[in-house]
């Protein structure tokens, strides 16, 4: 442990944040998050950075409830674009429009419900789905469990294909859950108090509200007694179920939980565009949300936020920073490649790939911690400061 | 007896007949394709304990490579294959120094994600290279000898008439296919038989530490099986490239569906990725001619995951594959 424990009791150890100075900078963080649409709503591109914002924390509610299974209780999962499917058609059937033919037959699921009963849904819906493959959890080990949830992504994608009827079918798709809270429209702009609010910043505003609820109870969660199980069962299995931890019983949770969280990060990611296609949940996506928690850091709610920004604004940065210019003059000095001009050069969305790979290849082998470790590295630096001991 | 009597009792079968065999001789090129990628997959999981999901990349690698040298820069079909093959085979060797050596004592899934990373930033660049378009493999026998321009299958020979073998339809590509598997497979098995390398691979892929001690260099045994994985991820690439659909960007999907392969026979078991390549073989075959007229509400391609669908059932009963040894868990 780089951290020196200053900790008297086992409760304050185990408090969510246990210094003031924590809590005095968290509430800090929260508010700068919070009043930031003030001023991206008055930029020339403040709508793409708001959107931008607002999917980064969708994406983080998914991020937490992967790390929760994969991270914490160490059960791998690439299955997380199946989750997030099925939390997303969940909320589109139950909140969205839906679509009659002349003849009174139903040619799109859709009832139009209210989010609080739509939100709730995706994630029941999805955490059930969870359980459901959670027997197969319990009898496999590590790789193969990877394997069944990459197997799980191909199935769920075929499923979601040919569901025409509930997903519109490829090319098509169709409009996702409205986001209408007690008839109250986030989608809409509007007035409160005389200040004009944008479609933007509302459904910034709602999804960080959101984030924040999800991620109390999942830090919440892995400091209680699950938390504990999940992080005994991944160390080593046999010695958990030794000291009287049900790892039938933990496992089902954790793939729930998971599965949960997967679900409403999944009802709400697409109400943000309006839109949900059925090949979006293909492996690129479960493979993102790796990276994700990867990047962030594995077993840590904060990391799996940072990581969920930071994958969700990498295209964003790819741009600003010119990326983009200096990958293309790297790889014209490979002759096999550069011998292959005339086609067309590589777009945004493939260098983001790219990086991809090679980020999640270069956390892993040098900083294993992810972004979370980096973190602490520094709040450790300027602890001690000016001495390095 | 005379024909007279045989040919009716041909025709009478003919059509379904003929639609069973043809599924069964797609389903054994299919399944002999399966078996070389399952087998690079098999091989680095034994010495390495890594499961490598950067196969896809390396196959797409080794199909596009024989394709821009032999048909771009023009090299000629051998030259290009072969080289394909072996700069594949080193592409992988550099994958592993660079990438997977330090991830050795680090648990088994971080390397997996590893492969993983390194698997799609491959295959975006190489699916950038070979763009929208779809691709050809050269031919091997030369135009202007009376052969044909596409022999791949273009040209199908018929085993019998329409009439009398049920006009079951066997293309070159097919014969090319069964006879280079069989050939490498068995080439291998020999290799880790009478080879003093083979011998060090089993030897590592046993007890690493045991081997350490008997002076097997097993940093060299890694690289080598990564070196194999590549070659023989480049040449199911080829194969599968020689197909009407061609070499295009999602021509990796193929080593995707050889995963479940390595699952149903066993993670650590050459036999089993045959076997298992044979069951998902058949099994896609099979679904692709029937599930259309027997099972149309399965939905459209329902061939294509099918061999996941088999992949879940088998580990529903057998959590280690049909030949896969089971872990023992030492607290």
């Amino acid at each position: 442990m780089s951290q020196i424990s200053r900790y008297t009791s086992y409760r304050h150890d185990s408090a969510i944040l246990p210094s003031t100075t924590q809590r005095l900078w968290l509430i800090v963080l929260i508010a700068v998050t919070a009043l930031l649409p003030l001023y991206l709503v008055g930029l020339s591109d403040g709508r793409s950075w708001l959107i931008l914002g607002a999917t980064a924390f969708v994406a983080s509610i998914g991020a937490i409830g992967l790390n929760i299974v994969s991270g914490y209780a160490g059960l791998v999962s690439l299955g997380q674009a199946f989750f997030l499917g099925v939390g997303a058609y969940t909320a589109a059937a139950l909140g969205g429009e839906g679509e009659t033919a002349a003849d009174g037959s139903v040619e799109l699921i859709g009832l139009g419900l209210d989010m609080i009963i739509w939100l709730p849904a995706a994630g029941l819906v999805a955490g059930l789905t969870g359980i459901i493959v959670a027997p197969l959890a319990m009898r496999l080990q590590g790789l193969y469990l990877a394997l069944v949830t990459l197997g799980l992504v191909f199935l769920g994608e075929h499923i979601f294909r040919n569901w025409e009827r509930l997903t519109g079918g490829v090319g098509q798709g169709r409009e996702s859950a409205q986001l209408s809270l007690f008839g109250y429209r986030f989608d809409l702009d509007a007035e409160i108090l005389g200040f004009q609010i944008t479609r933007e910043q509302q459904i910034y505003w709602l999804m960080l509200v959101i984030l924040v609820v999800m991620a109390v109870l999942a830090k919440n969660l892995v400091r209680a007694k699950p938390g504990r199980a999940f992080a005994a069962i991944r160390d080593r299995g046999v010695a958990a179920e030794m000291m009287g931890v049900d790892q039938t019983r933990y496992k089902t949770m954790a793939f729930a939980i998971s599965s949960f969280y997967a679900g409403i990060a999944g009802g709400l990611l697409f109400t943000i565009t309006g839109f949900v296609e059925p090949t979006s949940f293909n492996l690129l996506l479960s493979i993102a949300y790796i990276a994700m928690i990867v990047i962030g850091g594995l077993a840590t709610i904060a990391g799996s936020i940072m990581g969920a920004v930071f994958v969700t604004l990498l295209p964003k940065l790819i741009d600003v920073a010119f990326l983009a210019t200096i990958i293309e003059w790297v790889l014209q000095w490979i002759p096999v490649l550069g011998s292959a001009s005339g086609d067309p050069p590589l777009g945004i969305s493939q260098i983001e790939r790219i990086l991809f790979g090679v980020l999640i290849i270069a956390f892993l082998i040098f900083e294993p911690m992810g972004l979370y470790g980096i973190w602490i590295r520094i709040r450790n630096y300027w602890k001690a400061f000016p001495f390095s001991y | 007896m005379t024909t007279a009597v045989v040919a009716p009792v041909f025709a009478a079968f003919s059509i379904e007949t003929s639609r069973f065999l043809q599924a069964i001789v797609e389903g054994i090129s299919l399944a002999a394709i399966y078996a070389l990628i399952a087998m690079g997959f098999v091989i680095i999981y034994k010495s390495t304990q890594v499961l490598s999901f950067a196969q896809p990349a390396l196959l797409i690698v080794g199909a596009y490579l024989a394709s821009y040298l032999s048909v771009t820069l023009g090299f000629g079909f051998w030259v290009g294959v072969v080289l394909a093959i072996l700069l594949t085979a080193v592409l992988g060797f550099i994958s592993e120094r660079l990438v997977l050596r330090p991830m050795v004592g680090k648990p088994v899934f971080a390397a997996a994600i590893v492969t993983i990373g390194l698997d799609i930033a491959i295959r975006v660049v190489v699916g950038d290279l070979i763009g929208v378009n779809v691709r050809a493999i050269g031919t091997p026998v030369a135009e202007g000898f009376g052969a044909p321009s596409v022999p791949w299958g273009n040209e199908p020979f018929r085993w019998g008439d329409d009439a009398g073998f049920g006009g079951v339809v066997i293309q070159p590509r097919v014969l090319v296919i069964i006879a280079t598997a069989t050939v490498v497979v068995i080439a291998l098995l020999v290799f880790f038989r009478r080879s003093k390398w083979g011998l060090a691979m089993r030897g590592s892929s046993f007890d690493q530490e045991v081997a350490l001690a008997q002076g097997v260099n097993v940093g060299q045994v890694f690289s080598l099986s990564w070196i194999i994985g590549g070659g023989l991820a480049a040449i199911a690439g080829i194969l599968a490239a020689t197909s009407f659909t061609g070499l295009s960007q999602s021509s990796y999907l193929i080593a995707l569906k050889a995963l479940p392969v390595v699952v149903v026979g066993g993670l650590d078991s050459i036999a089993g990725a045959i076997v298992g390549a044979l069951i998902i073989g058949l099994a896609e075959s099979f679904t692709a001619t029937y599930q259309a007229q027997y099972a149309p509400w399965l939905g459209d391609n329902f061939s294509q995951v099918v061999p996941y669908v088999i992949m879940v059932i088998v580990l529903m009963v057998r959590p280690y594959g049909i030949f896969g040894t089971e872990e023992v868990e030492r607290v």
